[in-house]
């Protein structure tokens, strides 16, 4: 890789660990203002910044100012290397996972063509599935460093409900895998720009509609969020896993969370709702608009533009979804959770994945390949 | 040196140094956190000689579920506090120890001495995978050579992960 | 290789902001220990053992399940890469693979180690 090459990708890698932290406050004001809309409230609309309180968006800032300015607090009983070391630990894997999500079609600057994405690894959709598999650690050590019964029996059923899903949530995209033929995210969000019929943006929802269900469950289940917040059930766990964790130290998790919800977020757009692709204008098309207007150089960054504005719409439309769920649907019992991963969720992953298999070999085989 | 050479000798360094942490440590979970530590440095080397799909499997795997397990294992026994120590192990045992170790040695050196290191090029690649491209180490070439040239060896390893759950059921299930 | 680079910058991004955060904390924060401060929060009661209790054998079950569920699932990822290249071949292969570790799971369902009520 030479100098240009190298600073352009540390640029996208910059990029989008500035994108995933803004992402965090937008979210924070989106679930209290949502929270407030559907139970009929206002919400948060009193912090002000000479005047403007924003629709409340200034209150994420005052939040901000409160943890840094609260007394950082470190329990006597606890383990103190580890419990220092949690919040740390489950922040990474969460802001490493966004890297393979394409997030517009390929930029041209000078001769050089860039890829709108951080990393194109040959391994795709396993890389994700690799790190935030390391998400588990950042639980179980927060509730075992902690020394509160509370946070032990969090982290114990967090972990238990991680793994279980993890399963489900590889399973359920391997029909897609098959039918696209790869793992690189941008390989199969170019794929989605094919038409049924010439007229149906073909998505993977479309082709694969159970493992679209199967995929955004365990993405919800992965993620800790409602109706799978077993690991923090105010109720009865009184948080879980961070009910010692106070000052920044707490919002480091909180950040991680809304980070993993963003990045689970863009992989459901990315795997089933066509990722960048603008429905119904197919990116040849766009950029062909695009260079008439402005040519190919200044053209392709405005395609790219209106592609990740298309992105983003999709996005926070499931992001949405996830603060919709939270505060609709009630808490899952223990025992239905297992339940419904190892009996449910898993033997049906699996009849998707063999059904995927027979349809595409009659499909090829009346195809002749 | 190059950046392939650099990034290797800092991740086996790091590797070796984990490695070391993971043994000498006193607390079974500081000991199990250098161990993840060491099998990340570990999918880093494999991503130095291309092997790719390797790499994520190392940390899918190994990182991200069996060691889920030893720390479940840690917990469940209670030994994070830290163990008081065993002391020196006894002479039957250092001296088992030592053999195997020197065993170990012995087979690597063998090995080395044997193996064909030379870079992987793309003219060195005889075979062409199923996606028609000539690369190691990518899925696609793990997966020609699983599906076509070791098929039974494959097919086995379900009858291996089979005996498992059997016998993961039949020592943590209690019967009723 | 090179192409992990934007992976390793964006992993040392991670390190650097959780120290950060962690360490702004430290710094602003005030810092004043003693009481009943410390005890480990039990909605008011005095806690009477360690929390670092046993806990129960199944959920030592489930991860051994997983660790073999998963390695089967990684086995599908190549397969499912190659499969419309495979044709039938590739079905019949995994359709093999597959019923073998189905008869599996089928033992672990009717030996209950997936009831979690008992």
């Amino acid at each position: 890789m030479d100098g240009t090459g190298l600073a352009i990708s540390l640029a996208k890698a910059g990029f989008v660990a500035f994108l995933l932290l803004n992402a965090v406050p937008l979210l924070v004001w989106l679930e209290r203002r949502g929270a407030a809309f559907i139970q009929d409230r206002i919400g948060p609309n009193r912090t002000s910044i000479a005047g403007f309180a924003l629709a409340g968006l200034v209150q994420p800032l005052a939040d901000v100012v409160k943890f840094m300015f609260k007394e950082d607090f470190v329990p006597p009983s606890a383990n103190r290397t580890f419990y220092l070391l949690a919040p740390i630990i489950t922040l990474i894997p969460a802001l490493m996972t966004f890297a393979v999500v394409p997030f517009a079609d390929v930029v041209r600057i000078g001769e050089r063509l860039v890829q709108m994405q951080v990393a194109d690894l040959n391994v795709g959709i396993l890389y994700v599935f690799a790190i935030a598999s390391l998400g588990v650690y950042g639980v179980v050590l927060a509730g075992w460093a902690s020394n509160n019964k509370y946070s032990f029996l969090g982290s114990v059923r967090a972990s238990a409900q991680m793994i279980s899903y993890e399963l489900s949530m590889g399973l359920s995209v391997l029909g897609l895998v098959m039918v696209f033929g790869t793992l690189q995210l941008d390989d199969m969000v170019r794929a989605q720009g094919a038409r049924l019929f010439g007229v149906l943006p073909l998505w993977g929802i479309v082709l694969q509609p159970l493992g679209f269900l199967l995929f955004v469950i365990s993405v919800f289940a992965e993620t800790n969020r409602l109706p799978f917040d077993l690991a923090e059930s105010e109720a009865e766990l009184v948080v879980g896993y961070h009910t010692e964790y106070s000052s920044m130290k707490f919002a480091t998790f909180f950040m991680a969370e809304y980070i993993a919800m963003t990045t689970g977020a863009a992989l459901i757009v990315s795997l089933f709702l066509g990722g960048w692709q603008v429905p119904f204008v197919s990116s040849e098309t766009l950029n062909g608009w695009t260079a008439d207007l402005l040519g190919p150089g200044a053209g392709s960054w405005l395609a790219a533009l209106i592609q990740f504005g298309s992105f983003s719409a999709k996005l926070g439309f499931f992001l949405w979804l996830f603060i919709w769920v939270r505060w609709t649907l009630p808490r899952f019992r223990y025992d239905q959770l297992m339940r419904l991963g190892w009996k449910v969720m898993l033997p049906l992953a699996l009849a998707n994945l063999l059904v995927t298999a027979a349809v595409l070999l009659v499909i090829d085989g009346a195809a002749g390949r | 040196m190059d950046g392939t050479q650099v990034a290797f000798y800092l991740l086996a360094g790091l590797a070796v140094a984990t490695s070391v942490l993971v043994v000498t440590g006193r607390n079974p979970v500081a000991s199990l956190l250098f161990l993840v530590l060491s099998f990340f440095c570990l999918a880093g080397l494999f991503v130095t000689l291309e092997a790719h799909f390797l790499a994520a499997i190392q940390i899918l795997v190994y990182a991200g579920a069996i060691l889920v397990l030893f720390l479940f294992v840690i917990m469940l026994l209670n030994l994070g506090q830290g163990e008081p120590g065993l002391g020196l192990p006894s002479v039957p045992v250092l001296a088992l120890s030592a053999l195997s170790g020197l065993a170990f040695v012995a087979l690597l050196v063998f090995t080395v001495r044997e193996a064909d290191i030379a870079p992987i090029t793309p003219a060195r690649i005889e075979a062409v995978d199923l996606a028609g491209q000539a690369t190691v180490g990518s899925t696609e070439a793990i997966g020609t050579a699983l599906f076509r040239d070791f098929l039974l060896p494959f097919e086995v390893t379900s009858l291996l992960l089979l005996v498992a759950m059997v016998g993961a059921v039949v020592l943590a299930k209690r019967e009723r | 290789m090179s192409e992990y680079v934007p992976i390793v910058a964006l992993l040392l991004i991670g390190v650097l902001l959780g120290v950060g955060l962690l360490g702004i904390s430290a710094l602003l924060g005030p810092n004043r220990p003693g009481g009943s401060k410390g005890a480990p929060y039990e909605c008011g009661l005095i806690p009477l053992t360690d929390a670092r209790n046993r806990f129960d054998v199944k959920f030592y079950l489930v991860a051994m399940l997983f660790i073999l569920f998963d390695i089967e699932v990684v086995f599908l990822y190549p397969w499912a890469v190659l499969y419309r290249r495979l044709g039938v071949l590739g079905f019949v292969e995994m359709l093999v693979f597959l019923s073998i570790l189905l008869v599996g799971f089928a033992y672990v369902w009717k030996k209950g180690a997936l009831e979690w009520e008992a």
